[in-house]
């Protein structure tokens, strides 16, 4: 809504969007109409109660207004960011049907970020059960999962192999969508309710399958985070990065400063950007503000772009080239890469999703010249941990399968997010792991 | 509130080499031949990879050749010093079964590696030779460690000043011609491990490397250690770091390993014209 300029924008991380004043909150939140059967709640994977905490808004009780929301969700500064609310709370809000939809994640976002600054409250704590959970990634499931079972009165170990909690949003989403300082207040928040986070402990090594079947119950958040790559010739030349990689040398490890700090990446002066996601439009802004002049490359046509409305919007302000229908089939190079050569598309028949499917144009391929290429086109659940526990039973796809508790094929175990659906959203994942701590919480109860 | 890993031990082994032990329990109690840990030694530093060389009660050793900025700081560390982050054990144990005779062969700073190996085909019931090979008698490395550890060492020097004058894979060709060899492991550089895994291919002798690839995460999310071996894209950090030294195509690795050279060389720069002689880094900025 309150953008800085493109020109201001791409020179640095600082975030994009500036936010509501309150003021503008205030008048935003007076357009709802308080519905008796509110959609909004419909479209919300935590089913946060919006036309309550919007009317708080209008009131001017921010305070009262982050209560509601976090009845319902821990992390609200995230999610009011990084959301895709046209698909959700927004999507179904009943005033989109004729002009704009209230701005929900704007408020939420604003809320938070109220709140943060004039002093986080401190959820209540139920008495100690005695019992011990541990809880499996630090990510959006890991966190939501070990704040409900903290809240329910149980200790809680948080095992994170990386340096920091947080996920995909320390290393992969980008601070100028999500500013770490946030991401970090609200990991703070979780940790002040007495759960024991212990980073650089990679479960499945330095903690075995059988210690951690020795808790009492044990949830499982640990993410899709395995690249895809497209098995194209010349894909291991320097130069070609999974969006992982690219995305945590400067995200995680602040290759953006180099030298200051001591990651390196390569600052490409042209770059490809294969996919059509968020991880796409992310891989491709982070490209453009390290210098590059920067193609993204989608093999389906742009009505078809996974990504947010407002990510694609932005990396076109910021000057990122689309080429749509069409498809890398060949890295070019000898030492490092020189450039990508790609196919055309046609789309033909609806495929299993309901969408044309892509089908690669014989005879019409063309050549982009780059010192960089990044695959964005997906990752898969993370195998290492789930695939040295064999009763654990897995889909096609690698993923562990829940059923609508969050309970696997182990009695002890429970899992959500990434890990369980495949790459899907934030809130999605906040959503499920809340449904499988409740679901310890009956279990552990019951025994 | 944040956990550091305290220095027990800093000691310089040869030129450029040096060895620290650390205080991490949660590798030292998990930790196998063959595995690595990640280090991070503070907020602005880069993750390196360097294997764990040996594990007293909480306590892990590694030992490096300083290279580059990383392992520069790192070698100027003293006891008592911390390191921020250590991630770990990482990579896959060792494949260590009871098959006869093992020859671990060592070159440079990979001979690191070997003791922990060599105890293990120990105690799985194998005789075990060691070869170590240097570039001179100056660079020698666990010399004693490994004629402890093993059955018998043989050690090399490319300029002849101790043991057999030649390299480390010339001693394994005499050794396979003396006796029968059931499985090798070679470590040390890439190019090194490349031309002494000629030595057994012929003959069809199980051969493991431990490949040393950038690397990142340490934990199969990003793909910078990927590696070919036997024409498929592998992960070193979690489908590693050894694998099956005939199958591994060393080329795209060299290439791979030498990708951010022109960084390495300004950092290692910067590094050492503003760090003073005492700590390493603290004025880095
Ligand atoms: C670049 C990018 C942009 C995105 N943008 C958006 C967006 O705008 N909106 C949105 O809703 N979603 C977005 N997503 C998707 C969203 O981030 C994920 O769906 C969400 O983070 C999933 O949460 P999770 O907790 O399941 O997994 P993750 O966030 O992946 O967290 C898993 C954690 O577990 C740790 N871990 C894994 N294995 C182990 C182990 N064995 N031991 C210890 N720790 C382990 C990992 O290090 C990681 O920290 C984006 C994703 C990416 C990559
Ligand atoms: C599994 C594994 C185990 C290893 N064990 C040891 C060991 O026991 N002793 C030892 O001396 N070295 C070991 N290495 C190599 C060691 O990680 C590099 O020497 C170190 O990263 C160099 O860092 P630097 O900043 O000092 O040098 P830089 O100037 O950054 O790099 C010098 C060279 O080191 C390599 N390198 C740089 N960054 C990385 C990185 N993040 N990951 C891997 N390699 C990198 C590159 O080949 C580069 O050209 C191991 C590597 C791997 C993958
Ligand atoms: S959590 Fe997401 S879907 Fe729910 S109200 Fe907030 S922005 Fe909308
Ligand atoms: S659907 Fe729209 S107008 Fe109705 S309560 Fe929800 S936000 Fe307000
Ligand atoms: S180092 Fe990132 S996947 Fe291996």
């Amino acid at each position: 809504m309150h953008d800085r300029t493109v020109n201001q924008r791409i020179q640095d991380f600082s975030e994009v969007s500036t936010g509501m004043t309150a003021t503008d909150a205030k008048a935003e939140a007076e357009r709802c109409l308080q519905c008796k059967k509110p959609l909004c709640v419909t479209g919300c994977p935590v089913t946060i109660d919006i036309p309550a905490f919007i009317r708080e808004v209008a009131a001017g009780d921010f305070r009262k207004a982050a209560a509601i929301i976090k009845e319902q969700n821990m992390l609200p500064a995230i999610c009011g960011r990084v959301c895709p609310q046209e698909v959700q709370c927004e999507g179904v809000c009943i005033l989109g049907k004729k002009a704009n939809p209230i701005a929900i994640g704007e408020l939420e976002r604003f809320v938070a970020d109220e709140e943060r600054t004039h002093g986080m409250m401190m959820p209540q704590k139920k008495v100690s059960t005695g019992r011990r959970v541990a809880v499996v990634g630090a990510g959006p499931a890991g966190l939501t999962a070990s704040a409900e079972l903290a809240r329910m009165g149980y200790h809680v170990t948080l095992f994170e192999s990386l340096h920091a909690a947080g996920g995909v949003l320390m290393y992969g989403i980008p601070s100028f969508r999500l500013p770490k300082e946030i991401v970090k207040a609200e990991i703070d928040a979780v940790l002040t309710l007495g759960v024991d986070l212990k980073l650089n402990h990679l479960v499945g090594r330095s903690v075995t399958v059988n210690e951690l079947l020795n808790y009492d119950a044990v949830f499982l958040g640990t993410g899709a985070g395995l690249p895809y790559f497209m098995g194209l010739p010349g894909e291991n030349l320097p130069g070609v990065y999974s969006a992982n990689e690219f995305l945590t040398r400067v995200n995680l490890m602040h290759a953006d400063r180099f030298p200051v700090y001591d990651t390196p990446v390569k600052r490409g002066s042209r770059v490809v950007v294969a996919g059509g996601g968020n991880v796409a439009m992310d891989a491709a802004r982070v490209a453009r503000r390290l210098g590059g002049r920067v193609t993204l490359v989608y093999r389906r046509r742009e009505e078809d772009l996974p990504a947010r409305i407002a990510e694609v919007e932005h990396a076109k302000e910021e000057g990122i080239e689309f080429v749509m229908c069409a498809n890398p089939v060949r890295i070019l190079g000898d030492q490092a890469i020189t450039g990508v050569e790609c196919s055309r598309m046609s789309m033909c028949e609806l495929d299993a999703s309901g969408r044309p499917e892509p089908k690669e144009i014989d005879g019409e391929n063309f050549t982009i010249d780059a010192d960089v290429f990044i695959a964005a086109i997906g990752q898969g659940p993370n195998p290492l941990l789930i695939g040295e526990i064999p009763e654990l039973t897995r889909g096609k796809r690698g993923n562990v399968i829940i059923d609508e508790n969050g309970h696997t094929s182990m009695r002890k175990v429970f899992a959500g997010g990434d890990v369980a659906t495949g790459a899907a959203t934030v809130i999605l994942a906040m959503g499920a792991a809340k449904t499988a701590a409740h679901a310890i919480d009956r279990m552990l109860r019951e025994e | 509130m944040k956990i550091l890993y305290r220095i027990e031990k800093s000691q310089s082994l040869a030129d450029k080499v040096h060895q620290l032990w650390v205080n991490a329990p949660h590798v030292a109690h998990h930790a196998q031949a063959g595995q690595f840990v990640i280090f991070r030694i503070d907020e602005k530093g880069e993750r390196i990879p360097l294997t764990i060389s040996a594990v007293d009660g909480d306590s892990i050793r590694v030992i490096f050749m300083t290279i580059g900025k990383t392992t520069t700081h790192l070698a100027r560390l003293s006891a008592g010093d911390h390191i921020q982050d250590i991630a770990g054990p990482l990579g896959k144990p060792s494949e260590i079964v009871k098959s006869g005779t093992c020859v671990l062969v060592g070159g440079g700073v990979g001979t690191a590696s070997l003791p922990i190996i060599a105890r293990a085909a120990k105690s799985a019931g194998n005789r075990v030779i060691g070869i170590v090979g240097a570039r001179n008698a100056d660079l020698l490395i666990l010399e004693d460690e490994m004629r402890d550890a093993c059955d018998e060492l043989q050690i090399s020097t490319d300029d002849g000043s101790k043991g057999f004058h030649g390299f480390a894979a010339d001693l394994l060709k005499q050794t396979m011609a003396r006796e029968k060899v059931d499985c090798v492991w070679i470590i040390g550089p890439a190019i090194m491990m490349k031309v002494t895994a000629e030595a057994t291919r012929t003959a069809g002798i199980k051969t493991y490397v431990s490949l040393n690839p950038i690397m990142v995460d340490g934990t199969g999310m990003c793909g910078s250690c990927r590696v070919i071996v036997d024409g498929e894209t592998r992960f070193a950090c979690v489908d590693g770091p050894e694998f099956d030294a005939h199958k591994v195509d060393f080329n795209t690795l060299m290439q791979r390993i030498r990708m951010y050279q022109p960084e390495e060389k300004e950092s290692l720069e910067k590094f050492q014209s503003h760090a003073c002689a005492c700590k390493g880094g603290e004025h880095h900025a």
